[in-house]
């Protein structure tokens, strides 16, 4: 597992006077909720240029061999175009055999374990042996600097994940859940087909909260996707636990999608997991990477451990759609586990 | 209730709180502030607020924060 995070750094104290906030809120805040930097990217870099670069670096250092993957699973809400597929892009940037089965999966925070999924469903197939598993955005592009709701978690990241076939006979827990009755609660409402973007859908407007932002821009009801969070996640969590016949002190990891530190430390009381076996730092070093958020978690965390050995790890990723997922598995040993800064 | 006051005092100091029956509605604390109030009153009471509680119709006024936080302080 390779993440590659943008080497362009930016600290929530210096992006503050963006906000139309009291700087003295504004650092309250950045105490309760964990912010202090977030990676994002520079200028009009996207989404195919960082998966291109980790997957050139893996191919340089022979950790994979471009001639051997069989399926290239690219998991973004920001793909490079309407069309052609990001998954397409990245094939031909890095010459790719033909004999290749390319897909895009328009998923966020869930995305990572969706499409972990869809990835042992190809391996069903006899003629595919190996796949490539990108999740990659770049959402820093589409959030506004004025929105102190979102623009300070935010990060932009990808990852890139080798997943073969196993002699490993141990089985794979999953679950997943959708509620589209909620889908505006995390949305971009300009730029598609149902409201194309025009001159008027840029203008900044305030939210009412004294965020700025445009219809062009992401917005995020964070008491719906936080009361989302605290509700439905758990007993997603607490199923799949059951179905696997084991519990929390089982478990050697909660690798959770990474809202913020606030919210993860609410869900960890609620399932009683110890702080200790769920990371939450993800948002201060990097921010939020939408489904990227749980490879930067193992990379960033775990990685000294998964080169030498293997843990009992869960999965869960939630948020736009609404969609929420979980997964249980054995992690590790890994041949690679690490994190790359792009440049 | 003096300490819910001066909790709030601490989070938006601009404001009366004695003032209104729905500080939602008087935009007088935001999704962000029910955060940060959440963070301070577990702290200052040594209570830890269940996630499913932190909904705007429990800090809409003094009582119902006060009716929160008497929910998760020991009997």
């Amino acid at each position: 597992m390779l993440a590659v995070v943008p080497a362009n750094t930016r600290s929530f104290v210096d992006e503050m006077e963006n906000f139309n906030f009291p700087r003295s809120r504004s650092l309250k805040l950045k105490q309760v909720m964990g912010y202090d930097q977030h990676r994002i990217v520079d200028g009009e870099v996207c989404s195919s240029d960082l998966a291109c670069f980790g997957m050139e670096h893996l191919f340089k250092l022979g950790l994979v061999d471009r001639d051997c993957i069989d399926a290239l699973i690219v998991v973004t809400q920001t793909p490079d175009h309407f069309l052609p597929p990001t998954s397409s892009i990245i094939h031909g940037r890095l010459g790719l055999k033909q004999d290749l089965f390319c897909l895009d999966i328009t998923q966020g925070c869930a995305g990572f374990v969706i499409g972990l999924l869809q990835s042992f469903m190809m391996l069903d197939q006899e003629n595919v042996r190996k796949v490539i598993l990108v999740n990659v955005d770049v959402l820093s592009r589409k959030i506004s600097p004025h929105d102190r709701n979102s623009y300070p978690l935010t990060g932009d990241a990808a990852s890139i994940t080798v997943i073969e076939r196993s002699e490993d006979e141990a089985t794979i827990h999953a679950n997943l859940k959708t509620d589209g009755t909620r889908r505006e609660a995390l949305m971009i409402p300009a730029g598609g087909f149902r409201m194309p973007s025009t001159a008027s859908t840029a203008v900044l407007e305030d939210d009412g909260e004294h965020n700025l932002r445009a219809k062009d821009h992401l917005r995020m009801d964070g008491t719906a996707v936080f009361n989302f969070v605290q509700v439905d996640v758990p007993p997603l969590i607490e199923d799949l636990l059951r179905t696997a016949g084991t519990c929390v002190c089982d478990v050697d990891s909660f690798l959770f999608h990474q809202p913020n530190r606030f919210m993860l430390e609410k869900l960890a009381d609620r399932l009683n997991i110890p702080y200790a076996k769920m990371p939450s730092n993800v948002v201060e070093h990097y921010g939020n990477s939408s489904g990227v958020t749980i490879p930067v978690a193992i990379t960033h965390n775990l990685r000294e451990t998964l080169l030498s050995s293997s843990i009992k790890a869960c999965l869960a990723g939630f948020g736009v759609g609404l969609t929420w997922s979980s997964m249980l598995l054995r992690l590790g040993p890994l041949n690679f586990c690490d994190l790359l800064e792009f440049s | 209730m003096q300490h819910l006051q001066s909790t709030l005092a601490e989070i938006r100091p601009e404001f009366d709180f004695t003032q209104s029956d729905d500080f939602i509605r008087d935009g007088m604390l935001d999704s962000l502030d029910i955060v940060m109030l959440v963070s301070a009153l577990d702290k200052r009471f040594g209570i830890s607020i269940a996630g499913i509680d932190i909904v705007p119709e429990n800090f809409q006024n003094l009582a119902a924060i006060d009716g929160l936080v008497q929910k998760y302080r020991p009997q």
